[in-house]
């Protein structure tokens, strides 16, 4: 056994390899003597060159997952991305609001907001397996990790968003108010986008191949959230704005999940079965249904404003909680991680 | 950004700003073909990094492995898989005892008899996994807090005091390897034993490897070691022989920990194209960024128009 010493490398090992079988006791079989790939991806390099091995079935071992699911507790960590996108898409429809002299809707969206991101923060610093050491995602700033990037835009923001909910319910410090009110409309976006690269950053195969759609689903997802907050706190006559944003919520809310699960192959079923399943239908009707009433009742009645307001949180939420459990569902089933990974080293051999 | 793309061979420890001094990378290269399964490797890790108890002493019901996979408390783990395939010209020594008159059969459990040109139709493959000690690490990428860092030997360690068990290392690691520690909250997986490596010691398991099935050195020799291997396996009639995470053009940049298998690499419970996450990070980051003017530029459109 060669040993490491700081000076270098002693003792190099001798050449001695035990062989499997009986090396040099029998004479190779026809073909058998040519060189072999390395796997799959060689031996299927020559094009119109027949396949030694034939396509192997899905093998894994013994049904165990191939990677480890996340260990995020879900009433935290859905419950954050619900509760993200509200705060973030809120604190933008509050600046529209003040600017446009709907004071109501401003102070609705603006407590919202601040709620949202309080309870927000709650939920992350719980979810750590070591709470007491929060601070530490404050060490360093690493653009290679979406939680160090997430925990900056959120400090940034949340101070903001309770500086202008604390002025608008106070009614002290109205400047400084109008000021963090702009503040969060300008890091609120961020707040409610970045979640999406959070889960998409990791090898779990429901999140991470849906990257390039899954922030839009969650923009339009935290746009119906934040209407549906304002159709519920606030007046028929100051909403007319949160009916057209419902309305444009659900349409990119619904595309980009669709076009999403046309990208997924074999992995869109974590998003149409299961608990998952039931939370992603769950979603489309109560998010399609709210913006529709909102849009065709919500100008006459408040009842059915407030009843739209409702069903839009609502799909808002289940959509968190199902894209939290399709994510879940992929990682513990080894087929979603082994089946796409194979089919891409296929592509790659036979030259795409 | 080098250190989020996989195109070109690099030296992870010169990128983590260890400076180009003459420090080669080390590694394991673990030669499947010889292990014999005796979880040597297992143990000894363990014991050096006094490793806590798994959770309940349970067995799987699956096949000789009751360790069933790596975690934050399974740094090295041992697969056992049973096969029906031949296993080259081995003579197990069996059909003697069968054949002769004077034995009682037993009805002990026997592995079915060889065919006629003596090639036994049953094989065991034993792997022992560990950390892969990526080149592009995606755990190592994604950690929020700086706990995990690339060590002056090119491996991949967690500081335990720095880390608050956020948990996104877990889900990031393609090769499911570091996980959650229940009983203090952090997370846990292979360090390359960097305590031994800093006083010129071998990681534990390689030491106690009876069969030298893990080998431990500068990854460059066992990258050429391990070449030989393969040829010679292929040559002694072993076409299912292939190294796995050798190659520093792969998903990850090639692993410091490489295999040596025989069969693909999903029987073994490994992904057969492990990609790092981080890959597809600028693409997200734009995606998101897009995203959130959309939504700016969406709501300020739905207030725009008549004031009340």
């Amino acid at each position: 056994m060669s040993d490491v010493t700081r000076q270098g490398v002693q003792d190099q090992r001798p050449g001695r390899d035990a062989t499997v079988g009986s090396a040099g006791r029998r004479t190779p079989r026809p073909g058998e003597g040519e060189r072999w790939g390395e796997g799959r991806k060689r031996r299927r390099g020559r094009r119109g060159e027949a396949l030694m091995v034939p396509p192997a079935e899905f093998t894994s071992y013994y049904g165990r997952p191939v990677i480890k699911k996340p260990v995020w507790q879900e009433r935290d960590i859905a419950g954050y991305l619900f509760l993200g996108g509200l705060a973030g898409a809120s604190s933008v429809v509050a600046a529209g609001a003040q600017l446009t002299g709907r004071s109501s809707l401003a102070r609705t969206s603006k407590t919202g907001a601040a709620v949202a991101i309080g309870a927000s923060l709650v939920a992350l610093v719980h979810d750590l397996g070591r709470p007491q050491r929060f601070l530490n995602m404050l060490r360093v700033v690493k653009v290679t990790s979406p939680m160090s990037i997430g925990t900056w835009i959120v400090s940034a923001y949340a101070p903001m968003a309770w500086v202008a909910a604390s002025s608008e319910l106070t009614g002290r410090l109205p400047t400084v108010g109008r000021l963090a009110t702009g503040a969060a409309a300008m890091a609120g976006p961020a707040v409610a986008s970045y979640t999406a690269v959070l889960v998409a950053d990791t090898a779990v195969p429901a999140w991470h191949e849906g990257h390039r759609e899954l922030p839009f689903v969650f923009v339009g997802s935290a746009t119906c959230a934040a209407a549906g907050l304002g159709l519920l706190g606030a007046p028929v006559r100051e909403t007319a704005p949160l009916r057209r944003a419902a309305v444009l919520g659900a349409a990119v809310e619904t595309v980009a999940d669709e076009l999403m699960k046309r990208r997924l192959g074999i992995v869109r079923e974590t998003y149409e079965s299961g608990s998952a399943g039931q939370l992603m239908k769950a979603s489309q009707v109560l998010t399609v249904g709210g913006a529709a009433v909102a849009a065709l009742l919500g100008r006459r009645s408040r009842v059915a404003a407030g009843a739209a307001g409702l069903a839009l949180l609502a799909g808002s939420a289940c959509t968190r909680f199902g894209i939290f459990r399709a994510g879940i569902a992929s990682a513990e089933d080894p087929r979603y991680t082994v089946e796409p990974q194979r089919a891409r080293l296929a592509a790659s051999a036979t030259g795409r | 950004m080098t250190a989020l793309s996989g195109d070109r061979p690099l030296d992870p420890a010169s990128e983590a700003g260890w400076g180009d001094a003459e420090r080669p990378r080390k590694g394991f290269f673990t030669d499947t073909s010889i292990c014999i399964g005796c979880k040597a490797c297992e143990v000894a890790c363990k014991e050096w990094n006094a490793i806590p108890e798994d959770g309940s002493m349970t067995l799987t019901g699956m096949s000789y492995d009751n360790t069933a996979g790596l975690s934050a408390d399974t740094w090295r783990h041992v697969a056992f898989i049973e096969q029906k395939k031949p296993l080259g010209h081995q003579q197990p020594g069996l059909e003697r005892a069968r054949d002769e008159a004077s034995t009682v059969d037993l009805g002990m459990p026997s592995l079915p008899a060889a065919s006629a040109d003596g090639e036994s139709e049953f094989r065991w493959l034993m792997s022992s996994d560990v950390c892969k000690h990526c080149t592009h690490a995606a755990c190592l990428d994604v950690c929020p807090t700086g706990a995990l860092i690339r060590t002056e030997f090119g491996t991949v360690v967690v500081q335990d005091d720095v880390c608050n068990g956020c948990g996104y290392c877990v889900p990031a690691c393609p090769y499911g390897v570091i996980d959650k520690r229940p009983a203090d909250g952090g997370m846990h997986k292979c360090t390359l034993c960097y305590d031994r490596l800093e006083v010129g010691l071998t990681p534990a398991c390689a030491k106690a490897c009876p069969t030298e099935s893990i080998q431990f050195g500068d990854l460059d020799e066992l990258r050429g070691r391990a070449e030989g291997r393969v040829e010679a396996l292929h040559a002694a009639g072993i076409p299912d022989a292939r190294l796995y995470g050798h190659d520093p053009t792969d998903g990850v940049g090639g692993d410091g920990a490489f295999f040596l298998l025989l069969d693909e690499p999903e029987v073994y419970g490994l992904p057969p194209d492990p990609v790092v996450t981080t890959r597809d990070l600028p693409r997200m980051w734009r995606h998101a960024a897009f995203a959130a003017a959309g939504l700016a530029a969406g709501v300020a459109a739905c207030f725009a128009g008549r004031r009340p």
